[in-house]
């Protein structure tokens, strides 16, 4: 990882207007306030912290769901924040989110081929409909599903199939940065172990960079190569993986890490 | 005999016509100065129990059908509503996950907790608001005395969950009720509302059931723990016992699906499949088709519970037979 990063990030603020009225004076809430980190091809980098604390406005930022306020963020090479919205749609195969409900996110009265057809047609994708199937059956095969179970509707899965279907409509698009907002937050243990380990190996298989925003510690240990920790706004420690978790630095970060409830196996 | 028994206790919802069991022969007891954590996943009944012992669920398509429950020496059953009512709030109280849910947004803080003492106590509205204050001291809200008068939304989730828990305090109950209390909390936050529990505790003899889905919770405040695997009790014994011998494939499967901090593995060991759904009947042990170690017996016979030591009661055809 020599070359130049995949993305790079430079003092991004994103400011929201909370207060004032026509006579009243203004007030602004610093959600994101000048952030800096990089991510290079290939590489997963979690940004962790607590509610509030802005970490999902990074990716909303990034994904422009949010304008910025100030600062770059250059996807290879290029700026995307002054982008219009026009120029912005083509990257948005190569800047792919994945949110924490799944089920908001997909349109309840379509069917699962009706849901991963759209971003197909409208990426270029797939000339035809049977094109189209050909590769929805192999993104599902993908994600651990059977691809008959697209021509059914969102409401017939459990969370955990939604969310590798939210996964699987993603993958379709080949993105090359994947934002995963909370992806595996609403999810039972056992069910988020699995598709945690999904996570992990299509981002290896792929070679996909990722932005994996999470407030789970333990979650971000498994699937992380770097961290960046975010405090009111600001990030306060970033490193890699085994630095942050073994030999943290900032005050902040120790108390995070300090405040998880253990479990130890005692050896009878 | 213990401040809280709960036996064979077995609750269905209604639906189409039919009663479905979401809680089949659940037994534990709790006793005063102790916590029991019940810990499982989505739809394992755990709730339930919970919300059966405070008698709530009336009015719903849930049905008790079968076991007992008995609050000091008392057959909870047996009461009638007003009755229960009398015992509700004072002698046992309950928190629950979501505290701006289970505040009114339309009063202020120090007014509903004086509601819950009136009801219970004779006190004038002076008292009760004196009471209110001191409450909200114990918890540790800064400034009680000014912030008797906010109202919920002016009070960040951490310092709501306090309000639920000085509410459920009110009239030192004998028994709390916990329902995932920090779930919805930052783990810094967490971290000081499970301490404040521990601490009331020791300085009152609460007995607590703990409900969570989260081992790690569990094992660093329970004495007791119950595993729960689609209505049944699959674990239980002491939370040191348990911790030291894991003997329920499924308890084993929770464990390794939690990703550590503390150090790294490459995958994790999950369980396969998924929790069948409550219409889907299944004959034997409910966990076997996740099970790695299942044989043929497992999918005809439901296991008895089996003890692999005293007080450490497993569910499973190898229970003590080996490792999980």
């Amino acid at each position: 990882m020599t070359n130049t990063p995949l993305l790079q990030v430079r003092e991004l603020h994103t400011h929201f207007r909370t207060g004032g009225g026509i006579f009243a004076e203004k007030t602004w809430l610093r959600a994101v306030n000048g952030i800096s980190f990089d991510i290079h091809a290939g590489e997963v980098l979690s940004l962790v912290g607590e509610s509030g604390c802005g970490k999902s406005t990074v990716g909303r930022t990034l994904t422009q769901l949010e304008p910025s306020t100030s600062g770059a963020a250059l996807f290879n090479g290029q700026d995307i924040l002054p982008m219009t919205a026009s120029a912005f749609r083509p990257l948005r195969r190569d800047i792919q989110m994945i949110f924490q409900d799944p089920f908001a996110s997909l349109n309840p009265r379509l069917t699962i081929e009706q849901t991963l057809t759209e971003p197909l047609f409208i990426h270029g994708l797939a000339a035809s409909k049977t094109e189209a199937r050909a590769l929805i059956a192999d993104t599902l095969e993908l994600v651990g599903m059977a691809p008959k179970v697209m021509e059914r509707y969102p409401h017939e899965f459990s969370g955990g199939q939604r969310q590798r279907i939210g996964i699987a409509r993603v993958m379709i698009l080949k993105p090359k940065l994947v934002i995963a907002d909370e992806a595996v937050s609403a999810l039972d243990v056992s069910i988020q172990a699995q598709v945690l380990n999904l996570i992990k190996e299509l981002q290896r298989d792929s070679g996909m960079s990722m932005l994996f925003i999470s407030h789970d510690l333990g979650v971000v240990r498994h699937i992380s190569d770097r961290v960046a920790v975010m405090y009111q706004g600001q990030i306060v420690e970033t490193g890699d993986k085994r630095q942050i978790f073994e030999a943290p630095q900032h005050e902040y970060t120790k108390r995070l890490l300090s405040a998880i409830p253990r479990i130890t196996e005692r050896v009878a | 005999m213990a401040l809280l028994e709960v036996k064979d206790l077995e609750i269905a919802v209604a639906a189409g016509g039919a009663l479905l069991p979401v809680v089949r022969g659940v037994s534990f007891s709790v006793d005063e100065n102790e916590t029991l954590g019940i810990v499982g996943e989505s739809g394992c009944g755990k709730s339930l129990t919970s919300l059966a012992i405070m008698g709530l669920l009336e009015g719903s398509q849930l049905r008790l059908t079968g076991g007992s429950i008995s609050f000091d020496g008392r057959e909870l059953n047996s009461l009638s509503p007003n009755e229960r009512r009398a015992i509700m709030g004072d002698q046992m109280a309950m928190i629950f996950q979501e505290p701006m849910t289970s505040l009114n947004p339309v009063y202020r803080i120090g007014d509903q907790i004086v509601e819950t003492i009136r009801q219970h106590r004779d006190m004038s509205k002076r008292q009760a608001s004196d009471r209110a204050v001191e409450l909200l001291d114990l918890v540790r809200i800064p400034e009680p005395a000014r912030r008797i008068d906010s109202f919920p939304h002016q009070m960040s989730g951490g310092q709501r969950q306090r309000v639920m828990i000085a509410m459920a305090l009110a009239c030192d109950p004998k028994l709390l009720i916990a329902d995932e209390p920090t779930t919805a909390l930052d783990v810094t936050v967490q971290k000081e509302v499970l301490d404040l529990m521990a601490d009331l505790q020791t300085r009152m003899g609460t007995a607590i059931v703990l409900i969570s889905h989260d081992l790690g919770v569990i094992a660093e405040t329970c004495d007791k723990v119950a595993v729960m695997y689609r209505g049944k009790i699959v674990e239980a014994a002491s939370a040191a016992a348990l911790f030291a011998n894991i003997s329920h494939p499924y308890t084993r499967g929770l464990l390794n699906s939690i990703p550590v901090v503390d150090h790294d593995v490459e995958w994790l060991e999950a369980i396969p499949g998924r929790v069948p759904t409550i219409d889907e009947t299944l004959p034997g042990c409910a966990f076997h088709p996740r099970c790695s170690m299942a044989e043929i017996r497992c999918s005809a016979e439901d296991p008895a519970p089996h003890d692999v030591a005293t007080g450490h009661t497993v569910r499973c055809h190898f229970a003590g037979k080996g490792t999980v």
